[in-house]
């Protein structure tokens, strides 16, 4: 057990190519972070850094109190699960759990009792004196989880674990990920480029982006706060499916109030509380974002906030395509100059579609960013 | 409306009575019959092609089975021995040292072999598995050795060996021979077959690069090392030249320099070349058929996800 200490970590390949840049992670004793995002944000390299596997071109690492910059892989008392699971492929499963073990100088038969426990554990004790050749997908994956556990390993790597998973393997054994840590305990860094998969494994989740050129850490935080309150509009369009509508716009001043307006028909009433931070905005461009479910039909027997128009602003939209997903009916919409705004709806079987539609909007899931891919929040 | 109706005689034709299709055959249509006689043709190449390897092999065995290097003209002429004589390969045992020769022979390309496959592993481990400043530039370099004719660099490599004291002697034989860039370029590209993520998970796993190589990669190359080991074998068996400058000795004699010895003044001994050759050929032929079914063999499969 140790905790994860990642300070302004950079990486530059031959001396020019800066992959990731300035990450700083505090990783707590037993906690469980997930890297998050995009290909080529340097979540893997980050990842590998902490592995041993890449050197740290600038920054450090401690894992525990130690400092591990020029530390070799096997003496950072880590282990890590590979995306194409890196067994050994002339090995049975028992030697591939065990090697690592056997390479520690462990007597044979402490070795096979922690092989078999982990075995045990995992639901693989009848596949130990196979190949991993005559094993499937989600069997692989347990035999590389099984090698990382029988080490007992302070830290645990996993780099895209479930990726090559199909999709309902993939939900369970994300599952079982969860309750595995819930029982040891040890501290985890987990890298997954699925948003979906970092908001339900995550302690914390840690957003990469690789937009700027470099490979550069936006928010790390809990999962419901980084959705709730996401910092710049480049984590809002990350995480969540389906993704929050941006529309670009303009801060405007009438009525007394604060208004997000496209100038082609999307308007909507700002807080008044928001005032004094928006106020130095007026008349320049900003974008408003807003969750799909942060909408509701507008009308009797839906959802109205109590307080009416100080908190919801009615908008109008056209729907285009109805997409029922059971219980609710994501709902693809123009609205204002946006071709696409999607709306989680509850689900009714005779929406209408191609004719103008109110939605109510609750004002406290709407945010509004500063102009550009990383524009700040200004709200949250 | 008037498409479909036009259509439909059409589409109905092969059921239509007094229109028969034209493949009356009800057993081969014309793709079948058209692949049949490409299959013959494929047939009779290969058959070709098979004598062209064969009928050479057949003709050396009949003229080690002559009596008399004279009556090989009559086997040319007619295809047929006039007698059936086994004694030549005893012969060939009673004119020249042929037992040492062969001994040589192994020797030196069993140990050539042995040593080549390790320092060829161990250069392809270096060339494809570790980072090192200036790795590929320096493998550039070893690989353009090969593009040097080796006729080109017999002179400087005899004075070499000379020099070292190593002429006339098994190691002046064995210790060039056990380093190759063909080898090594044929490991490396072997080795770069085998996922980077296998090291990285023995390295974690606490393994160092002696270890990595030896129970990670060593196993997972084994076909690349056999095919190695059967080319290094036959170079080597077969050298003529190299052993010809370098050796004084007639105890020193490798097969190939012994089979000249037949080649006497009073002409050619056909007969005893071929029962020696045929002799010679078979410890290639026994290595091959040991280790071809690891050749086949790939074991690389399962290592990731597949």
């Amino acid at each position: 057990m140790a905790h994860v200490s990642i300070k302004s970590v950079a990486k530059v390949y031959e001396g020019k190519v800066r992959a990731v840049d300035d990450v700083n992670v505090e990783i707590a004793d037993g906690e469980f972070v997930v890297l998050v995002g995009p290909s080529g944000c340097g979540k893997s390299t980050t990842l590998r850094m902490v592995a041993g596997l890449e050197a740290i071109t600038e920054g450090t690492i401690h894992i525990g109190d130690r400092l591990v910059n020029d530390v070799h892989p096997k003496d950072r008392d880590i282990a890590m699960v590979f995306q194409n699971y890196a067994l050994y492929p002339h090995m049975t499963v028992r030697k591939n759990m065990g090697f690592g073990l056997a390479l520690r100088k462990m007597p044979k038969q402490e070795i096979d009792q922690r092989v078999e426990e982990a075995a045990r554990q995992l639901g693989i004790t009848d596949m130990l004196e196979r190949k991993p050749k005559q094993l499937s997908g989600g069997q692989r994956q347990r035999v590389a989880l099984g090698r990382a556990i029988v080490r007992e390993p302070s830290v645990f790597l996993f780099d895209e674990p479930l990726s090559n998973l199909d999709a309902k393997l993939r939900v369970t054994t994300r599952t079982e990920l969860k309750k595995l840590h819930q029982r040891l305990k040890t501290t985890t860094i987990y890298v997954t480029h699925d948003q979906e998969e970092a908001m339900t494994l995550g302690d914390r989740i840690v957003v990469m982006s690789a937009g700027r050129g470099v490979g550069k850490v936006e928010q790390v935080d809990t999962p419901l706060n980084v959705y709730r309150h996401p910092k710049n509009r480049f984590v809002a369009g990350f995480l969540g499916l389906p993704p929050m509508n941006i529309v670009d716009g303009k801060l405007a001043e009438s009525d007394n109030g604060l208004w997000f307006d496209d100038e082609q028909g999307l308007r909507v009433r700002m807080e008044d509380r928001y005032r004094d931070q928006l106020i130095s905005r007026v008349g320049g461009p900003v974008a408003i974002g807003f969750r799909p479910s942060a909408m509701s039909e507008w009308g009797e027997g839906t959802y109205l906030p109590p307080d009416g128009v100080q908190n919801a602003n009615r908008i109008t939209v056209v729907p285009r395509v109805i997409e029922p997903l059971g219980d609710s009916i994501d709902v693809s919409c123009e609205c204002g100059s946006a071709k696409n705004i999607v709306a989680r709806l509850a689900a009714r079987a005779d929406f209408p579609t191609n004719q103008e539609v109110h939605l109510s909007l609750d004002m406290a899931h709407v945010h509004l960013f500063a102009p550009g891919e990383f524009g700040e929040n200004l709200i949250h | 409306m008037t498409k479909p109706a036009s259509i439909q005689p059409v589409a109905g034709a092969p059921f239509t009575p007094g229109r028969k299709p034209k493949k009356a055959a009800p057993d081969t249509s014309p793709i079948e019959a058209s692949s049949k006689l490409s299959r013959t043709l494929v047939f009779v190449g290969l058959v070709l092609l098979g004598m062209t390897f064969v009928v050479p092999f057949v003709w050396q065995v009949l003229i080690a089975l002559t009596e008399n290097p004279s009556e090989v003209d009559t086997l040319t002429r007619t295809g047929m021995p006039p007698a059936i004589e086994p004694g030549n390969f005893a012969k060939v045992f009673q004119r020249v040292d042929f037992a040492k020769y062969f001994f040589n022979s192994l020797f030196i390309a069993s140990w050539a072999t042995i040593l080549q496959v390790i320092t060829c592993s161990m250069a392809a481990y270096a060339f494809s598995r570790i980072q090192w400043p200036g790795r590929d530039k320096v493998f550039l370099l070893y690989l353009g050795t090969l593009m040097v004719p080796g006729v080109v660099l017999m002179v400087p490599n005899f004075a070499i060996v000379l020099g070292l004291g190593m002429f006339n002697d098994y190691t002046g034989l064995i210790i060039p021979a056990a380093f190759s860039a063909y080898g090594t370029f044929l490991l490396r590209q072997f080795m770069l077959t085998i996922p980077s993520s296998l090291d990285e998970a023995a390295s974690i796993d606490g393994a160092g690069h002696w270890r990595i190589f030896s129970q990670i990669i060593l196993p997972l190359a084994r076909p690349g090392l056999i095919v190695l080991a059967i080319f290094a074998f036959l170079f080597n068996y077969n050298s003529f030249f190299w052993p010809l400058i370098l050796t004084k000795d007639d105890n020193l004699r490798t097969l190939p320099l012994g089979l000249l010895q037949f080649d006497s003044t009073y002409g050619p001994e056909t007969n005893l070349i071929m029962a020696a050759s045929l002799m010679a050929m078979l410890p290639p032929i026994i290595l091959f058929i040991v280790l071809q079914k690891y050749l086949v063999k790939g074991i690389q499969l399962g290592a990731v996800k597949g």
